[in-house]
């Protein structure tokens, strides 16, 4: 926790009291918590989603320094949720783009960049030189090793994620409190639960759930209030319902229990999927691809091929290639539609439900079932530039 | 009166869409069999093939997780509300 040291100057100019002045009135921050944010050292793993609202807020109420963890370079898709990037960003790195605007919000701030893939070689490090780290990853294995990398070092892990219209937010691995893996003691096998790139994401969403990470950043810094540590706040957007689950501290936790197992961090790809990865590979192994250039060259040619479409409505609306469209959760019931004795391309966005697609189909008879590899993103790349991606 | 089970996000296509379902049982256990019952696409989400409940999902009484009660066994009656809580990582 952030602590008043002698040697840190946190002594503020006149300009940062009048900048600070609504903090400063009242009793709960007054000069002595305005000073204790200013001698503040957090840590934001990403600067995305949550890691946009969660930075700007906490640089406009004066912690000190703030760091920044990411790799990234901004895209077209970043910039309906990712408010630290404007259109004029694009192509830039994340971090260049995000130092710019933190700057222009406060010059107070310092900032301290790490452009690269946390990892278990440079985690323990990096950590080292904060106090408090706000995660706002969007993997599992990151999740995981920014826990573990908070229980070894001691440092509080405020936490939040998001899928879709739900969010969730708790306090992990501080001294009395559970971690994450006392709340989820093992990742789920890949390709079962998806990304936010796969299943999308309410633009407002990390918004919402990154101001709340602030807050708690903030208030973890202050010494105010209740925090969420051993609370698991559950925001559904939809609803716009708020819930909150009891979360335990686990004595056998592998990593902060009583006695624990786990004294350093561990290889987190392979802790969070080379099984599930072997899995699919021989799955898809098995499975029939055929490349775009292939398809169209084929179906110019006047080949008798039907194209099958497992996307969902909504994404058909965007753009198709004049597919058959039969959403992947529907096609047992109606495969029936379907003639077997031809030859039939299967089609997704990239190619994952595709090929479950074709699996299905292939496993019911259909012997001349085929997958297009990379989807219809693939086919905008590569047969028809003027398609919309999204 | 059944038991609320409420569906997050990830497993409401596999429950047809809703967020919540209604059950009649005794404990929690038999809460979820009757929900997969229902919904049996639901249940390789919820059970590992040993039929134990998946290690990234997790099951609540109102706000208690269940692991911390008697599991499976925990009693539920009709004025309670099971939430299942799987892991999520968006964060970007």
């Amino acid at each position: 926790m952030a602590t008043l040291n002698e040697s840190i100057p946190t002594a503020l100019s006149n300009e940062e009291i009048l900048r600070y002045s609504r903090h400063l009135i009242m009793p709960e921050v007054a000069m002595e918590g305005q000073q204790k944010l200013k001698a503040a050292r957090v840590l934001c793993i990403g600067a995305g989603g949550l890691g946009s609202p969660l930075a700007l807020y906490l640089a406009a109420a004066g912690v000190g320094t703030l760091g920044l963890v990411d790799f990234d370079v901004v895209d077209y898709t970043n910039l309906q949720r990712q408010v630290l990037h404007f259109t004029a960003d694009v192509g830039r790195p994340k971090l260049d783009s995000a130092i710019d605007k933190l700057n222009a919000i406060n010059p107070f701030v310092k900032t301290e960049r790490f452009d690269t893939l946390l990892n278990s070689q440079n985690a323990l490090e990096i950590f080292k030189g904060f106090d408090i780290i706000a995660d706002g990853t969007d993997n599992f294995a990151t999740r995981y090793l920014v826990n573990d990398a908070c229980v070894l070092t001691g440092k509080p892990n405020v936490y939040a994620s998001i899928f879709r219209f739900e969010g969730q937010a708790s306090i992990f691995a501080t001294k009395n409190g559970p971690c994450y893996r006392c709340l989820y003691p093992e990742p789920p096998p890949p390709g079962l639960v998806p990304s936010c790139a796969e299943g999308g994401v309410l633009g407002v969403l990390p918004g919402l759930l990154g101001v709340i990470q602030a807050t708690e950043v903030i208030k973890l810094i202050l010494g105010a209030g209740d925090s969420l540590i051993g609370r698991l706040l559950l925001a559904d957007a939809l609803a716009m319902r708020f819930r909150e689950l009891r979360v335990r501290k686990n004595p056998d936790c592998p990593v902060c229990g009583t006695n624990p197992t786990q004294k350093e961090l561990i290889d987190y790809n392979q802790f969070c999927g080379i099984r599930g990865e072997e899995a699919e590979t021989t799955a898809s192994a098995k499975i029939p691809e055929i490349q775009p250039e292939e398809l169209k060259r084929r179906l110019d040619a006047g080949e008798d091929i039907f194209v099958l479409d497992v996307r969902e409505p909504h994404e058909y609306q965007i753009c198709n290639i004049h597919g058959t469209l039969i959403p992947l959760g529907d096609l047992p019931k109606r495969v029936h539609e379907l003639d077997s004795s031809r030859e039939i391309v299967v089609h997704c966005k990239m190619g994952g439900r595709s090929a479950k697609a074709v699996e299905f189909l292939r496993q019911s008879g259909f012997k001349h079932a085929s997958n297009l590899t990379g989807g219809i993103l693939a086919w905008a790349d590569k047969v028809d530039p003027s398609l919309p991606k999204y | 009166m059944p038991i609320k089970v409420l569906i997050p996000t990830p497993l409401r296509p596999y429950a047809g869409k809703q967020s919540s379902v209604e059950v009649t049982a005794k404990t929690v256990g038999e809460a979820l069999n009757s929900l997969v019952t229902q919904h049996p696409d639901l249940r390789k989400h919820l059970f590992a093939e040993d039929g134990k409940l998946r290690s990234f999902v997790n099951v609540y009484l109102n706000d208690e997780d269940i692991r911390y009660l008697a599991k499976d066994a925990t009693p539920a009656k009709e004025t309670d509300t099971i939430s299942i809580v799987p892991s999520v990582a968006g964060g970007l």
